[in-house]
Parts: structure tokens; C-alpha cells; sequence
């Protein structure tokens, strides 16, 4: 035991680091609107992967090192819709998945919002509709934010979340 | 080695790449019977697939690859014009099993035995809609509900009853549908379904040039994006007669060894975090990061994606760079050391890792294991070591091995790979040859090209076949998770439904990779 919290003391706390990166290269949608006003001072994230590579789902773990540390903002991920106020949707919408995402979508009360995670997500990815490809969000669901990157650096969605969360 | 012992019969011809294989036209009763033959010799099925070749005038094709003693067998069969169909292999590698069925799915060539319901149908396509054949009319998938009738196998008895899980899972992970039969906690029988994230890769590859296919390749299954650019890059350079600068075969392996760590590393912390030690989830989150930031700064991308292309690989390091690299690789020795010591120690978590989830050597044999999870259970196959294309063959890659096959056994291997990679990533460091990091890929002139890269999964395969009359080419794309998901149903028998996701956790499959 007092290896391990020596390894703590040792490691310590590590602050986020401003953003390095050049930005998304597709349109994201502009400075996204507080929604502190109409869901409070904590947002309820329920992610659904409907086709994604892993790329954005790394990169939504990676929210959840001691670096971004997400949950210090008050955006927590929850296991179920019924908990949620924002999906939150990453990959091309393959068919297979539309239907599920359609539901998740259904089983979240209002109010709610849907946020599309990654070029894919947001129709500027490598997996265009064809055979097996509904394509973008959107042709599923009504989005109302847009985060683009193949994948979005950790940074990006940070700031995108916590704009939401600006009082 | 007996398998270089070539059946007399059978022309091979030396297949061009740095990989020791080659590639024969075999007949239905060759097919079977060199199949047979591998089978007993301990010959590994890497992938099995098919192809419409029907504009060239030869039907249907379907394509197996056997590693056997650290060579390459490819074979293809023609299966006919209008009702193609095919000897099936799953009697003797039961690892194809699910080929089979994908192979029906996406071609409509039929093998007549096993299981026949669809893999990667669902109601995106219909069952005589076959979307890998040329005149397959590409448009919108049907609409309708998405899978309303899948038959899975009931298990019956007093107090049985089925756990549905997925495709959404509770935590951020890919879709995928897990179907429990349980009594009270016991798993009595475990079936997947999965082809949620199918997105008719196969089909986009052949709708884009060669040289530019690499984009799409790298973006199949994120986390292995290295492996699989590299696997495709090496099947286009072999159709392509293009040589790699030694100094790329070099950059490449230093990045398939970094994606290999950073893996592991995200592995590592998750199984504690699975296990009940949130202390191991930070501690190796945080490792796992400053890795990735390092390939943002380096490399450009935190994953490594479109680093390496046909020809070579896409940036060079400096003499900084290379000393930053190094100098890396000694902070995280240290730091995983010290880490490992306090995990080994930690008694709860190790009650939840021993003896969790076990794959024995024979079961791991019988169902073909590949990669890392063979490895955990006592078999030692690794490409780096059994076919060794440059940089590994002067770098001599040592393979970690364990016997045990549970949770622990696959923790421990991570660790074990962590060290080795390290050594590797210094050794290369040291060792890194000038020149240019590439050269202008040419057009592509050959027929069959081959691309292999030991992923930190497993082998990653690419495989590429031209039809040069017509300017039509295929890509076959495969990922050790379709050998390694059926051995997943296995292991679960008669464990409790809440150590599932700490033994799929030490599995870490892909679904993506997998789905295509």
C-alpha cells in the first residue's frame, strides 16, 4: 500500500495544457450555445458508437485521463439514455446501427441534444453512404453540434463541452 | 521445414514483397487436401476471402492463406460462374467458420456445411443481394427494421435464462451483440453476433486506385491504424515492384512497436480499472497519453494515421527527435517497472486476474488462437519472429510467451511486450539507416500482392489481387480478431456474467477491424 501511494504523491496533479492543434478541417458548427440554462450546471453524456473505426472512441476515453479529466467540468458519461441529456454519436451511421441509434435517441427524455463526434459523425469522413452506409448523423437524427477531426484531438472536445457549459 | 516440402502437383510461384510466400491455382481436391495437410502440420489459416473475377473470365475465386513453418501458402480456387461453391475449410480450421459465412454474405459462393446463417448481413442488403459482386447495383441500403430474426441457438433447462447485451454497450466501446445463456451467474453458453459496424470496406477499396486506397486502409480499425497501413502499403509495393528505402522498413517498424505500446498501455490500466484498482486506470492513462502526445508532436497525428503509404513513410526524424525518442523510452521502462511491482503486488486485483477466464494451449491450438492471445496461452507465434521481413530479421525480436492463458497471463504478456518493444524502439533508434524515408511508388504491374504486419492484436493481413486486362484490383483486409472472437465464447464457459467484461477486456477484439 505505501508503494502505491507513494506512486500518487510522486505522480501528482497534471494541468490541461492550452491547444496545440491547427483545428478541424471541415465546417464545425460556430461556438456552440450555453446550455447551462435549460439543463443545469452538469451535462449527462450517453456516447453511442454507430460505426466508428475506434479512432473517436479513443479519443473520448482519452477525455477521461487525468490530463482532460472531463468529469472535473461536470460532463460525466453514463452507462444508459434514460440518464443522459446529450447523445453523443461518433462513426458514419452504418445500417446495422440505425436503428439502435434511433432508439437510444427515443429513450432519452427531454430536453436533449445530439452532438456528432468526428469527420464520419459529421459527413466529411472516409465512409460516405453506400450498400452498408446510411451516412452522416444527421440523416439519422437532428444534430445540433457538430465536433469534426479524424479523430478530434481530446483538446477540441474539451473546449467544445465546456463551451456548453459556460454559465 | 516440411511444409517447404511442396505438394508435386501444384505450380507455386514465389510471390513478390519480402514475405517468404507464394501463391498456386489449386483445384477442389488439392484444395482440400493441401488443407488437410497443413492442418497436421500445425499450419495456421490467416484468412480466407473470395473475389469476383468473372470479367476476366474466371468466375468466382476463393482465396486462403496458410502460414505453415514460418512460410506463406496462398491458394485460389475458381468456384464456378453462376453457382459458385467451394470445398469449405471450417472441418479443418474452425477459425474459418465465420469466413465462410461472410464469404456467402458479401459473394454468394456457398461451402454447403456448417452454419449457414448470415455473419455480416444483417437487413442492410438482401440475402440475393451479394455486394462484392461487380454488377452489384451500389446504392442506399433497404430500409426497414434492422435485424429482426436472427436465430440464436437456445440453451433449455430449469432456470435458464438469456442475457441480450448490445449492439450499444454501456461503456465507449464499439457495437456488437453479446447473447448469455446463464443460471443465476454462470455463463452456460456465450454467442456473438456482430457485423453492426460493416461498412462495405472491400467494396470501397475497389472503387479506388491502389495508391491512394491507403487513407481508407489506415482508418478500417483506428487503434491498429499502423499495422494496417503498413500491411496495405506492402501488398501495393509488392504489385508495384517498388523497394522501400531501408530506412523506411525501419521507420515503420519503430511505429508498429510505438502503436503496439500505447496499446498495451491503455490496456493495462483499463483491465485494473475492470478489476477494481481505479488507481492502475490513472496511472497508465496518464503513461498512455504522454506517448500519444509524443506522435502528435513527431509524427502529426496522436495515433499515427497516415504515416505510412505506399513507398515508405510520410515524415523523418531528426537527431532531436531521435534523442527524444530514446530518452522516452528509458522514462517509461522505469515507470511501467514500478507500476508493474505495485500491480503484481495488489492481492484484490489479482484474485480477479488468476485463473479468470482461461484458454488452454490444446483449445487455443484446435481453434487457431493468433497473436497476443495464443501467445498468452503457451503458443508462441509472432511474425516479427516466424517470418521475419526487415528491420526483425537483424533485430531479432524475442517472443514473450505464458502458459497460463487466463486474465493474468494476458496482463502479464502486455508487460512482457512493453519491455521488449522498448528494447526494439532502441535498437532501431540506434541502428537507423540514412537515406530517404521514401520513394515515388510507381503504378502498379502485378497481379497478387501480399502485405503482413505483426499488430499488437496479432497479424494484420492485406491482400491484394489485379485484374491488370481490365484495371480492376481487389483488397482483402484482415485482422486476427476473426480468429480470436470464436475462442471468446469459449473461454467464458462456467465463469460469472460480472468477470465478462474484465475476460473480453483481456481479449480487446476488434469490431470495426473485424466488421469491415
Amino acid at each position: 500500500m505505501h508503494k502505491l501511494l507513494r506512486q500518487i504523491l510522486k505522480t501528482g496533479i497534471h494541468p490541461r495544457r492550452p491547444s496545440a492543434h491547427p483545428g478541424p478541417r471541415c465546417g464545425a458548427k460556430a461556438s456552440p450555445a450555453s446550455l447551462t440554462a435549460e439543463l443545469g450546471r452538469s451535462l449527462a453524456v450517453r456516447h453511442v458508437d454507430s460505426g466508428s473505426c475506434n479512432g473517436c472512441e479513443l479519443e473520448i476515453q482519452a477525455l477521461g485521463n487525468a490530463v482532460y479529466n472531463l468529469a472535473a467540468i461536470g460532463v460525466r458519461l453514463v452507462a444508459s439514455p434514460r440518464h443522459a441529456d446529450i447523445l453523443l454519436v461518433t462513426g458514419p451511421v452504418t445500417r446495422a446501427m440505425a436503428d439502435p441509434l434511433r432508439m437510444a435517441y427515443d429513450a432519452i427524455p427531454d430536453p436533449k441534444r445530439v452532438v456528432a463526434l468526428g469527420d464520419c459523425a459529421c459527413g466529411c469522413g472516409v465512409y460516405t453512404a453506400n450498400y452498408a452506409t446510411v451516412g452522416a448523423v444527421g440523416c439519422v437524427l437532428p444534430v445540433d453540434l457538430t465536433i469534426p477531426g479524424c479523430p478530434p484531438p481530446p483538446e477540441i472536445i474539451y473546449e467544445a463541452f465546456a463551451a456548453l457549459m459556460r454559465p | 521445414m516440411p511444409c517447404d516440402d511442396l505438394h508435386p502437383d501444384t505450380a507455386w510461384a514465389r510471390l513478390p514483397g519480402p514475405l517468404p510466400a507464394a501463391h498456386a491455382w489449386v483445384d477442389g481436391k488439392s484444395w482440400r487436401a493441401l488443407a488437410a495437410r497443413w492442418r497436421t502440420e500445425d499450419g495456421q489459416l490467416a484468412a480466407l476471402w473470395g473475389s469476383d473475377e468473372r470479367p476476366a473470365g474466371i468466375g468466382f475465386v476463393v482465396h486462403a492463406i496458410v502460414i505453415c513453418g514460418g512460410a506463406w501458402r496462398w491458394m485460389s480456387l475458381a468456384a464456378g460462374h453462376d453457382d459458385p461453391r467451394f470445398p469449405a475449410l471450417s472441418e479443418l480450421f474452425p477459425e474459418a467458420a465465420r469466413q465462410e459465412r461472410a464469404l456467402f454474405d458479401l459473394l454468394g459462393i456457398s461451402c454447403d456445411v456448417g452454419d449457414t446463417r448470415p455473419w455480416l448481413r444483417h437487413e442492410a442488403w438482401g440475402s440475393t443481394d451479394f455486394p462484392l459482386r461487380r454488377d452489384f447495383a451500389e446504392g442506399a441500403p433497404k430500409v426497414g427494421p434492422a435485424d429482426p430474426s436472427y436465430p440464436f441457438i437456445p440453451v433449455r433447462g430449469s432456470g435458464v435464462h438469456e442475457i441480450a447485451v448490445g449492439p450499444i454497450h454501456a461503456g465507449t466501446i464499439e457495437p456488437g451483440h453479446f447473447r448469455f445463456s446463464v443460471v443465476g451467474d454462470e455463463i452456460l453458453r456465450l454467442e456473438e453476433r456482430l457485423g453492426y459496424t460493416h461498412k462495405g470496406v472491400a467494396k470501397r477499396l475497389e472503387g479506388l486506385p491502389l495508391a491512394e486506397g491507403g487513407r481508407l486502409a489506415g482508418r478500417i480499425c483506428a487503434d491498429s491504424t499502423a499495422a494496417y497501413a503498413g500491411a496495405y502499403a506492402m501488398a501495393v509495393e509488392a504489385v508495384s515492384a517498388c523497394t522501400v528505402p531501408p530506412r523506411a522498413l525501419w521507420l515503420r517498424a519503430l511505429l508498429w512497436e510505438r502503436e503496439r505500446i500505447a496499446n498495451h498501455l491503455g490496456d493495462i490500466g483499463a483491465l485494473c480499472q475492470d478489476g477494481g484498482l481505479a488507481f492502475g486506470h490513472t496511472q497508465f492513462g496518464l503513461l498512455k497519453e504522454r506517448w500519444l502526445q509524443t506522435h502528435r508532436q513527431l509524427f502529426g497525428h496522436r495515433y499515427l494515421m497516415d504515416m505510412i503509404i505506399p513507398g515508405g513513410v510520410a515524415g523523418d526524424l531528426d537527431l532531436a527527435a531521435v534523442a527524444l525518442l530514446d530518452g522516452e523510452c528509458t522514462t517509461l521502462l522505469q515507470a511501467t517497472r514500478s507500476l508493474q511491482n505495485i500491480i503484481d503486488d495488489h492481492a484484490g486485483l489479482q484474485e480477479r486476474f488468476l485463473g479468470t477466464g482461461r484458454l488452454d494451449e490444446t483449445q487455443a491450438r484446435a481453434l487457431g488462437a493468433a497473436g497476443l492471445i495464443a501467445r498468452a496461452s503457451g503458443i508462441g507465434r509472432d511474425l516479427r519472429v516466424f517470418s521475419p521481413s526487415p528491420p526483425y530479421d537483424t533485430l531479432k525480436a524475442r517472443i514473450a510467451t505464458r502458459a497460463e492463458g487466463d486474465v493474468a497471463a494476458r496482463v502479464a504478456i502486455r508487460f512482457d511486450e512493453i519491455y521488449e518493444s522498448l528494447r526494439l524502439i532502441r535498437a532501431i533508434l540506434a541502428a537507423l539507416p540514412d537515406g530517404p524515408a521514401r520513394v515515388p511508388c510507381g503504378p502498379p504491374c502485378g497481379v497478387l500482392g501480399l502485405g503482413a504486419v505483426e499488430g499488437w492484436r496479432g497479424p494484420v493481413l492485406a491482400a491484394v489481387t489485379r485484374a491488370p486486362g481490365l484495371g480492376s484490383h481487389h483488397v482483402h483486409m484482415h485482422d486476427p480478431s476473426w480468429q480470436n472472437w470464436p475462442l471468446l465464447e469459449r473461454v467464458v464457459l462456467g465463469e460469472l456474467v460480472p468477470d465478462f467484461p474484465l475476460i473480453n477486456k483481456s481479449f480487446n477484439l476488434a469490431y470495426s477491424g473485424h466488421d469491415l
